[in-house]
């Protein structure tokens, strides 16, 4: 189904850790399927993020975290979001989350947590598959 | 019969194999890939023989160990003398959590420490910055002030163990923490041994640790390595590093290129300090990564060897040979680790490190197969420790000098990537230099395409990784993981205030005044730092007084 314009997607780094070998690669590969990719680069604050999704429009967020501190911050994160009335923006993320804080995650409302090793394909497909239609 | 003679006749004889032997053979046995290279992209040939090692001239090429351009190794006997140094980088939640992991690995055979930081240390923050948060002991430890250190290296005798501190940023503070440690033991500061990582140059396009712009950073890197040259001769104040341009997605040339001109660019800024090139360039170290192609990396340590002496000798004109001298440390590489099937990961571990050995690094961290899931537990990283003790007692690999010299590949690979490096080297000084590289976004670009395509070259099934995109039936077998407890922040935390509640403030404040005084005029701040340091001035503290001078970095985005 052809949709209205571009999926417009934020690559976001929160957390003080600084590998953003996958968050580039992500960003490239979703640019290079077609989309509109915004990335903010290293060390977002939660409230950054959720003011630069509001301010870019997007409709998928992508969060990358390989500190650890994704227990403390992503929960913030989809809060600020959700305050600001970005209700139907689609958020997946990935980096390191141990097998154990998915549930946790997901119930925050994050759609798809991807490991290290996820082929590109897996997360174009999904993203193509999940945002949200622009009405 | 002459050299020369034999050359033509096996050069014969290869052109009637090809006509021969081998179409005959491939007609029916087609070869896995119309092509082989390197991760540098140098191209593999199917077979080496004497014709690609007919230039090569032993004495000058390679000579002896021991002697320029120490191709094949810094010391005379190598390791059957004394092994390298197994190294374990170590570090996470409390500074009491840490020692006690330190004593352990110390009692396992393990023969230098390593420092891991966590995140606020490494940014230069304390434990109670709104940064901080979620952050505060997880990748490393939790090291606030003076007070930490004491308890980090409690009952280390700084005399007789070596330490590493993976450092940048904040090394200046670190280094004069751990000073004041030697102090307090009553150790000569002559005595104490060891290594700050201290090179900020790659963490502007490569690991992205950065508090300072590019200028007081190199500025600071400078004012380490001049302290140390005239006050701790054992300490090595920088380590020139190439793991982290390689784990960013940098292939092995671009690594051994980008290492060697920040080691360039270090030099040349010591220099302008007055200092003679013999005076400091002994104690210049490197850090680089053994990664999965076995003879590339063992070609890259002995390119990067002779590349270096090459370049101290004749570009710089240093005299004295250990000037000449590059001291490696070897880490395995974290980025070739799979958070699936994590076991295969030791056998990963197992190749890279050889690869070190062979390569004749002074240094070996091996990675724990856990860490692309989390920090190493206690059994993983035995387990990475044993596989160095196997190389060393078990494999017979270190009881010859440069075991794989002579090997038609090994040399030809030595070569290319030394005329490789070479022309990279070339044109980043017609750039102007690393500071302007890094400007345009040069280094990153590079290294942000080679991430790119070797990660294409997965997705395609171009590079077969085992249990990741081949291979990846059967069970998966659960493993234990190191998980910190969220309470290490609030400790953290709770230990900050009550040290800004029980020092003497008044002697705080006027040391930070100090400090912004001596920072405003260009004067080496080690001393000053040590001061701070010793009156239990808080790391974010200090590098606050140096974040309202100079401002913070702004990245440079390139994807």
């Amino acid at each position: 189904m052809e949709r209205k314009g571009k999926i417009r997607v934020l690559i976001a780094k929160p957390g003080l850790d600084s590998h953003d070998r996958g968050a580039k690669i992500v960003a490239r590969s979703l640019r290079d399927a077609g989309m509109e990719v915004i990335y903010t680069g290293l060390r977002q604050t939660p409230e950054q993020i959720a003011e630069t999704a509001l301010q870019e429009d997007v409709d998928v967020i992508g969060l990358s975290i390989l500190s650890g501190a994704h227990k403390a911050l992503f929960p913030r994160i989809m809060e600020l979001v959700k305050k600001k009335g970005l209700t139907d923006v689609m958020v997946f993320a990935g980096g390191i989350i141990p097998k154990e804080d998915i549930p946790e995650m997901k119930k925050l409302g994050i759609s798809q947590i991807f490991g290290p090793g996820t082929p590109t394909e897996t997360i174009v497909r999904f993203v193509f598959d999940n945002a949200p239609e622009r009405t | 019969m002459s050299d020369k003679k034999k050359l033509t006749d096996t050069q014969r004889e290869k052109e009637r194999w090809e006509k021969t032997t081998l179409p005959k053979w491939i007609h029916n046995h087609p070869e896995r890939r119309s092509n082989f290279h390197t991760t540098s992209e140098i191209p593999i040939k199917r077979l080496y023989t004497p014709e690609d090692m007919q230039n090569l001239d032993y004495l000058k090429d390679l000579s002896f160990p021991g002697e320029f351009p120490f191709t094949r190794g810094l010391h005379a006997t190598m390791y059957r003398g004394r092994l390298w140094t197994m190294r374990m980088f170590s570090g996470y939640g409390t500074a009491d959590q840490t020692n006690q992991r330190f004593k352990y690995l110390l009692d396992e055979g393990e023969t230098g420490l390593s420092i891991a930081f966590d995140y606020p240390t490494i940014m230069g923050y304390d434990p109670d910055h709104p940064l901080a948060t979620g952050e505060v002991g997880i990748c490393g430890v939790a090291v606030s002030s003076l007070k930490d250190m004491e308890v980090l290296l409690d009952q280390i005798p700084l005399d007789k163990v070596t330490t590493s501190m993976t450092i940048n940023g904040p090394a200046a503070m670190l280094l004069a923490m751990y000073v004041a440690v030697g102090d307090k033991q009553g150790i000569p500061r002559e005595r104490i041994g060891g290594t700050t990582q201290n090179d900020m140059l790659k963490e502007f396009f490569a690991q992205k640790l950065c508090i300072f712009p590019p200028k007081p950073s190199l500025k600071l890197v400078t004012d380490i390595i001049e302290y140390c040259t005239r006050h701790l001769p054992r300490w090595n104040p920088v380590s020139i590093s190439g793991y982290h341009i390689r784990e960013a997605g940098a292939n092995a040339l671009q690594e051994l290129a980008f290492t060697l001109y920040d080691g360039i660019t270090y030099v040349e800024s010591i220099l302008e300090r007055g200092l003679k090139v013999d005076d400091f360039a002994p104690r210049l170290s490197f850090f680089f990564a053994s990664h999965n192609n076995l003879f590339e990396e063992v070609a890259k340590f002995r390119a990067a060897r002779r590349l270096w002496a090459k370049i101290m000798k004749e570009r710089f004109h240093a005299k004295n040979p250990r000037s000449m001298w590059m001291r490696m440390h070897v880490q395995t590489s974290g980025c070739t680790l799979t958070a699936k099937q994590p076991l295969n990961n030791i056998t990963r571990t197992t190749i890279e490190a050889l690869a070190a050995v062979i390569g004749g690094t002074q240094s070996l961290h091996t990675n724990s197969f856990d860490e692309a899931l989390c920090l190493p537990t206690e059994e993983a990283v035995r387990v990475a420790l044993r596989t160095q003790q196997i190389i060393a007692h078990e494999s017979g690999a270190p009881d010859t000098i440069d075991p794989l010299a002579g090997s038609y590949y090994i040399e030809a690979l030595t070569d290319e990537l030394e005329e490789r490096a070479m022309d990279y080297i070339q044109r980043i000084d017609a750039m102007g230099g690393a500071l302007v590289a890094i400007e345009k976004g040069f280094f990153q670009k590079e290294i942000a395409d080679s991430s790119y395509k070797y990660q294409i070259e997965t997705d395609r099934k171009k590079r077969i990784v085992v249990g990741v995109n081949e291979y990846t039936t059967g069970e998966e077998i659960p493993i234990s993981i190191l998980r910190i407890d969220p309470k290490v922040e609030e400790e953290q935390v709770a230990r900050v205030e009550k040290l800004r509640r029980e020092r003497d403030n008044r002697k705080v404040e006027e040391v930070l005044k100090k400090l912004h005084y001596a920072a405003e005029r260009d004067t080496n701040l080690m001393p000053v730092i040590i001061e701070a340091v010793k009156d239990y001035a808080t790391l974010g503290e200090i590098c606050g007084v140096l974040r309202k001078i100079h401002g913070e970095y702004k990245e440079l985005i390139v994807i």
